[in-house]
């Protein structure tokens, strides 16, 4: 049975529909993001965490919304803020698993320093941006990792600017784990995910999730993705230049480092509100 | 023991009820996510597609429990799980969705579904070396092999749409 993937005995009692909500997704039909939010579920199964131990926190976009859709706490905040909330969360909570999810837009433009600097800090938490080179929610403008070709009537000709290289700045600002997933393989993506949330520290995820509506041509991803043809490094300079001058369509884990994650020594304040309003009286 | 890669290794007659079990399961639950999609997009008739879809392989998920006997298959399922890589067969493909799809399309997902199994239990019938093993995907051939001419039989009611189908007079645009 080595080919399964393997759940324990004690593990059985997770189901990937125990972390799934009522709530239905509005994404178009065909939208990568239903995979991804499979995989989360069936990467949570596996890891057969309870669901009140898990946290999603998101920003704004299409791929923001996947919080409301697991059963998971969950905190749908500020655009580009997602990385804020959720460092702030696990360095309170270090006993949660802290599952980020953004989309290319919020998590490379409007919350690209945050992005840079939860690399750095290399808080214990797992972030994925699923990716599908475009504002999807706000009509198809182009997003950083948009081809500079790409047309459409508000970029007559496309932008003509190089596209922003998520994983070489993951690595570049200190991220433990890096992977790619294609959004069409959930049961490859789970498995990574599984991974990624085992890996201490900041763990970066990209995954690769067509957008039908104002990207059809991308419905070609799942022809072009393939593995990765060696296995993960601990080498951040291997890793770079395996990053650097891949297709972007390399699926798999890329970089596990070992750097220790940055867990500041918390000391547990009072939460009773009239000590926290003595802060804000004038 | 599958030419499928990923998929559970069937030795024993527990393996192949546990699989087949998991198919039909897996089945349901892509056909209950696309009725949602359709539902939220406002295409009703696919809803009722999609939802006659899950509860045939539902109907059919039983009668394979019956089938196993003492077999506890739903133990079993667990315990063979997800498939490692790609999908069980009878999962369709969720990125063929379209809001404006037409039961034809609905019914081509099910027909590639339903050859995916007729291979994936051939292939078992053709290399366990176990009899009974080989006697029960026999069976699971047969059956699937029924559900596909069923599909077939639905498609002469549902013939291909125009190829206009996905044409929208009030489409979603990119912003201007």
């Amino acid at each position: 049975m080595e080919e399964l993937i393997v759940t324990p005995d004690t593990q059985l009692a997770c189901k990937p529909s125990d972390y799934r909500s009522d709530l239905k997704p509005v994404w178009c039909p065909g939208c990568g993001d239903y995979h991804v939010l499979m995989a989360f579920t069936r990467a949570f199964a596996q890891l057969a965490v309870p669901a009140e131990q898990i946290a999603v926190i998101s920003g704004i976009g299409c791929s923001s919304r996947i919080p409301a859709y697991t059963n998971c706490y969950g905190f749908h905040g500020v655009h580009g803020r997602s990385l804020a909330l959720a460092s702030g969360l696990k360095v309170t909570r270090p006993d949660l698993t802290v599952v980020v999810a953004s989309g290319d837009g919020d998590g490379y433009s409007i919350g690209g320093n945050h992005f840079l600097h939860a690399c750095r800090r290399n808080i214990d938490m797992t972030y994925v941006v699923m990716d599908n080179r475009v504002y999807g929610m706000t009509k198809g403008q182009p997003s950083p990792t948009t081809e500079p070709d790409f047309d459409t009537a508000i970029s007559p000709g496309g932008t003509g600017l190089s596209p922003f290289h998520p994983l070489v700045n993951a690595l570049a600002s200190g991220a433990n784990f890096i992977a790619r997933c294609f959004a069409g393989e959930p049961n490859e993506t789970a498995a990574i995910l599984v991974e990624a949330i085992r890996h201490p520290g900041f763990s970066f995820v990209e995954i690769l999730s067509p957008c039908v509506t104002y990207r059809p041509d991308q419905k070609q991803w799942k022809d072009l993705v393939h593995p990765a043809p060696v296995a993960a490094t601990n080498d951040p300079a291997k890793a770079a230049r395996r990053i650097m001058t891949d297709d972007g369509f390399n699926i798999g884990i890329l970089y596990r480092g070992e750097r220790r994650p940055y867990q500041p020594k918390f000391q547990p304040q009072s939460l009773d509100p009239s000590v926290l309003e003595q802060e804000f009286e004038i | 023991m599958s030419k499928t890669p990923g998929a559970p290794t069937v030795s024993t007659l527990a393996d192949l009820f546990g699989a087949a079990y998991q198919i039909e399961i897996d089945a349901v639950e892509r056909y209950a996510m696309l009725a949602d999609q359709m539902e939220i997009h406002n295409n009703p008739e696919m809803v009722d597609v999609f939802r006659d879809l899950a509860r045939a392989e539902g109907i059919h998920a039983e009668e394979i429990r019956r089938q196993a006997g003492a077999i506890d298959v739903v133990a079993q399922a667990r315990r063979i799980g997800k498939w490692t890589k790609g999908e069980s067969p009878e999962e369709v493909d969720l990125a063929a969705a379209h809001y404006m799809m037409t039961p034809w399309h609905a019914l081509q997902m099910a027909l590639a579904g339903e050859k995916r199994a007729v291979a994936f239990f051939t292939h078992i019938a053709e290399t366990a070396k176990d009899q009974k093993v080989v006697q029960m995907a026999a069976e699971f051939v047969e059956e699937e092999t029924e559900h596909v001419n069923l599909v077939h039989r639905l498609l002469r009611k549902y013939p291909a749409p125009p190829e206009s189908w996905r044409q929208d007079l009030d489409p979603p645009i990119s912003q201007e």
